[in-house]
């Protein structure tokens, strides 16, 4: 069973986003990067999946930001084989063109099953699982929260609004796109990263992307702040004195 | 209590070189019931390197009374030894993650056992092996991603500076300075931390001392997530910070928090980094007179000694010195101080486990701490570590204490005291 | 070559607010570009679900087995045979788990462009324009399309649902099934529905709702207890449930439920889209969050900017028992 997770690294939303002077995309040369939560849980799941029925799972990262460091602590949480993607990649980088740069570079690798993160916080032009799958030709199920394997198919969970899921038969390869791990993603301890970063290789692809598929982006804007909220502002003690008497006001308490 | 016969384990007759022994007194002869143990997770916990001492232990249990978390809950060194000897696995074991590192067992200990080495080593393999409090974990998470454990934004590191209403110098500007002014976490980022940082710019700038910070370059020392057993962390950030401190000149690293002191003093070496390094109470003792006074405080003012300051690298004088120039302090001692301090249980990992702890213990050990305070009749607990003062504000509020204690850095004593 | 073509989604026979959502928007648009407003329904006996249709000019229906609950890929194959058909102009999808799995497929296949996370719709100069909430909704970004089609992925919520819910029946078309439905690598089984027994949150007058800021799991008793207190239950975001920290049931949001208690209290929530959608027809939202910036004050009556921790205690306090 060979698993492919291909890692996305996203604006890490600690940090103020600024607009850059274009105003067409966000100010990079502050921004920091961290990997999609989402894809986090996928190879938390690739990972169970390969520790019940074997295999290799493979992480995929394109170039750029901390990329190495994304891809030695997907090794120090028991990725098996690194890869990353090079290329001359548009920027900013959208979700077809990501998508295309790694169905490039997977298409040369072996795969039964490819686990992304069902979504990330900058895909304004879709989600780069479904993208993945169409350029590969393979099938796929969104917002995934249990996976199986057995026979040359996955028995996987669809989620809809609710809660309520749909049970579906995929044959293999397939792209999922995973809502949850069946855990809480696991930790990497730094000393295994650290032991990746000597130890382990990342091997080198090259892929052309182009970035056909979106919209043509205007502008970037900042929501108005604070446009509804009246805020309560002073000691936590008068903060809770003023929530208890708007509470008192609106007859939810006494 | 009359002894239960049965309980004897005697035998009717022993024959010992050839002499045959009869009466209660031959099972002096028989196997002792220490070797009935199964000791292999005994030895499997004291074969990790650093946990040597684990089995050094002979149960006279002069740890338990002074260990604090036995205090507000059931715990000591002696307890866990117990445990592993009847076959308790430490590596998975809750048990795990309540020592503080407060390091006052080590102190009344006969046989050298030593926590302070003990809990890291453990821990270690804890980590490795995924049993991590997920609170801990995304503590970890944090410092490896952001360098600081609140997960705050490094590039904020400094902004505290702003408000210091004095300069406070980046290293990368200077180059070169007398003291390099090693700021840490907490009061970098914690509002009540920035307080104190904003005191001691202060302070410094009166005394006319040459020093910088680092700024944004800064990562945490690590020493808590060290003892908390992320030894990997402590080491890349170690490394950078090494890498930092090549590029500059300076006499002294000037620490805030007792628990970068200990990084420094203790592990820093050991991985090339050698300085000269104090915390800024033991900076601050002989030049407080210096300093020129407007205000009188009238406070009476108990102090709270911090294990790493004091215990840990034995320093008790220098806070004490500074408040006894203060005008209008009169410092009184609660009656654990010193060496014989209790510990807030920030420590050692202690500062993020509070919601783990909760299921362990009767009350928090800051929550102790300050009804000692209280009934010392002190309107101020003084405080020298970052993590004490948001432990020990929100103990005073969850014991009800408001209003008749406040808990006050020392260094906001001398800036109130200089009406700065 | 000017119409708007709306994927009319349902789930276990009932057609989604988000449907109505994309309907009235829709025949406002197709009003700007002089086309129809039509409807995309595919299923296996949906037709009763035309009658609520009324907005539309034309429903377009494809009935097949295959179809009968959705499937990713026999409904990108259906939705996909549509709008080769019909050619429209604008293609609106709900962005939720079955519009997740359609637009982006519909996009690669077809080659035409899509805009997802969309808040906002407008043709202005004869030019689509969106309004898309990036970042976790820290920033908005303003696109337009040029050529035709294009598809535009909708937050569920966006638009009021009252412009879309008009009875009567439209034109229907009923379109023969693509021969590719024979022969599908993707098959659906069973429908498997949410563990019952927990509390309902939909039905709650109080919900104190729970996000990432709540920092581990340690903390949600305390919570718990404040909710108690104001007599109401306890809810959450997705990360939460993602962390197994709550049941599934607790969720509010895309991919859980839509509430409208009498007080929505999120402590720690930040509000992406995902998250506000569910929440903001709450009549009192009160929000404490560390971060000044948070999206959520935007939909918040009340704010607070401040660590929950300090606010906590000292509310229950006064609470009283």
């Amino acid at each position: 069973m060979h698993i492919i997770v291909p890692l996305r690294q996203v604006p890490d939303l600690v940090e103020d986003l600024e607009i850059d002077a274009s105003g067409k995309d966000l100010d990079r040369e502050w921004l920091k990067y961290k990997m999609n939560e989402f894809d986090d849980h996928a190879l938390e799941e690739a990972l169970l999946l390969k520790e019940e029925v074997g295999g290799a799972v493979t992480a995929v990262a394109l170039d750029g930001g901390e990329v190495d460091k994304l891809l030695f602590t997907a090794a120090a949480k028991g990725a098996d084989r690194l890869v990353k993607v090079r290329g001359d990649f548009p920027t900013p980088l959208n979700s077809h063109a990501m998508a295309r740069a790694l169905a490039g570079a997977i298409q040369g690798l072996d795969y039964d099953l490819i686990l992304t993160g069902v979504q990330a916080v900058d895909e304004l032009d879709g989600q780069v699982g479904v993208l993945l799958a169409h350029y590969l030709g393979i099938p796929h199920v969104s917002v995934v929260t249990d996976v199986q394997v057995h026979d040359g198919k996955a028995v996987v969970h669809k989620e809809y609004a609710g809660g309520v899921m749909g049970e579906f038969d995929v044959i293999l390869p397939a792209v999922l796109g995973i809502q949850a791990a069946r855990q809480t993603p696991r930790y990497a301890p730094v000393s295994r990263v650290r032991m990746a970063m000597r130890k382990s290789t990342i091997e080198e692809v090259s892929a052309e992307a182009s970035a056909e598929g979106a919209p043509d982006i205007r502008k970037l804007f900042k929501p108005e702040k604070g446009a509804g909220a009246q805020m309560l502002e002073g000691s936590p003690e008068a903060v809770a004195e003023k929530i208890i008497h708007i509470l008192k006001e609106k007859g939810i308490v006494q | 209590m009359p002894v239960d016969p049965k309980q004897i384990r005697a035998k009717d007759k022993v024959v010992v070189d050839g002499i045959e022994l009869t009466s209660d007194w031959n099972r002096m002869f028989d196997q002792r019931p220490v070797f009935d143990y199964d000791v292999e997770v005994l030895e499997k916990i004291a074969g990790i390197p650093g946990a040597e001492s684990m089995a050094w232990c002979y149960q006279c249990a002069q740890c338990v009374p002074v260990c604090p978390v036995n205090e507000v809950g059931d715990y000591g060194p002696r307890k866990i030894y117990r445990r592993l000897q009847l076959g308790i696995d430490l590596i998975p074991d809750e048990e795990l993650w309540k020592c503080t590192t407060c390091m006052h067992c080590l102190r009344v200990c006969p046989k050298d056992v030593n926590m302070i080495d003990i809990m890291p080593a453990v821990r270690e393999e804890a980590v490795m092996e995924g049993h991590v409090p997920p609170e801990l974990q995304e503590v970890f998470e944090n410092t490896f991603e952001y360098g600081n454990p609140l997960g705050e934004s490094p590039r904020k590191r400094a902004d505290w500076a702003k408000d210091a209403g004095v300069p406070v110098p980046l290293m990368k500007e200077k180059k070169k300075a007398d003291i390099l002014w090693f700021v840490e976490c907490y009061p970098s980022y914690h509002p009540r931390g920035k307080e104190t940082s904003v005191a001691l710019a202060k302070v410094l700038h009166a005394l006319g001392v040459d020093f910088g910070i680092l700024g944004v370059e800064e990562k945490c020392s690590c020493d808590s997530q060290r003892l908390a057993g992320e030894r990997g962390l402590f080491e890349e950030f170690a490394e950078e910070n090494i890498k930092t401190f090549s590029k500059y000149q300076f006499n002294t690293i000037l620490v805030t928090d007792p628990h970068a002191l200990n990084a420094f003093k203790k592990e820093y070496p050991k991985l090339g980094g050698r300085y000269h390094v104090v915390h800024y109470t033991t900076f601050l003792a002989p030049l407080i007179d210096r300093l020129e006074y407007r205000n009188t405080l009238n406070y009476r003012v108990t102090f709270h000694d911090p294990c790493y300051l004091g215990r840990h690298h034995g320093e008790y004088d220098a806070p004490r010195r500074i408040l006894n120039r203060l005008p209008g302090v009169e410092l009184v001692e609660m009656w654990r101080c010193r060496q014989n301090s209790f510990c807030c249980g920030g420590g050692g990992g202690g500062m993020w486990l509070d919601g783990f702890m909760a299921d362990h213990v009767r009350e928090r050990l800051s929550e102790n701490r300050v009804r000692e305070a209280v009934e010392t009749g002190a309107q101020v607990l003084a405080v020298c570590c970052p993590y004490e003062i948001s432990r020990f504000e929100d103990a005073v509020k969850s014991t009800g204490n408001e209003g008749k204690l406040m808990v006050k850095d020392i260094i906001e004593l001398v800036v109130e005291a200089m009406g700065a | 070559m000017s119409d708007v073509l709306v994927f009319a989604e349902h789930l276990q026979g009932n057609l989604t607010d988000s449907t109505f959502e994309l309907l009235g928007k829709g025949r406002e648009l197709a009003q700007t570009t002089g086309g129809h407003l039509i409807a995309a329904l595919l299923g296996k006996g949906v037709e009763p679900l035309t009658e609520q249709m009324g907005v539309a000019h034309k429903v377009v229906m494809v009935e097949h087995q295959q179809l009968a609950a959705f499937n990713p890929e026999a409904y990108a194959i259906a939705l996909k045979a549509v709008v080769q058909s019909l050619n429209p102009s604008i293609i609106l999808i709900p962005y939720t788990s079955m519009g997740m799995d359609l637009a982006s497929a519909l996009s690669a296949d077809l080659g035409i462009p899509l805009a997802a996370y969309v808040s906002e719709v407008k043709i202005e100069d004869g030019t689509l324009m969106t309004v898309s909430q990036m970042y976790g909704g820290k920033v908005n970004v303003e696109s337009e399309f040029s050529g035709n089609p294009k598809i535009v992925s909708v937050l569920a919520g966006a638009f009021p649902a009252e412009a879309g819910k008009v009875e009567g029946t439209p034109v229907i078309e009923t379109m023969e099934a693509p021969n590719a439905l024979a022969n599908l690598r993707v098959t659906f089984k069973q429908w498997i529905e949410p563990e019952g027994g927990d509390v309902d949150i939909t039905q709650q007058d109080v919900l104190v709702s729970i996000g990432r800021g709540i920092q581990s799991q340690e903390n949600i008793p305390m919570v718990e207890e404040l909710a108690r207190k104001l007599g109401g239950a306890l809810s959450a975001s997705r990360p939460i449930i993602d962390n197994k920290w709550l049941p599934k049931s607790r969720q509010v949001g895309k991919s859980g439920l839509k509430v409208k208690p009498r007080l929505y209290l999120a402590l720690g929530i930040s509000g992406a889209p995902e998250h506000i959608e569910g929440m903001k027809d709450a009549e009192l939202i009160i929000a404490v969050n560390s971060d000044p910036n948070a999206p959520i004050f935007e939909y918040a009556h009340y704010g607070v900017v401040g660590d929950l921790f300090d606010l906590l205690p000292i509310l229950k306090e006064k609470l009283g028992g």
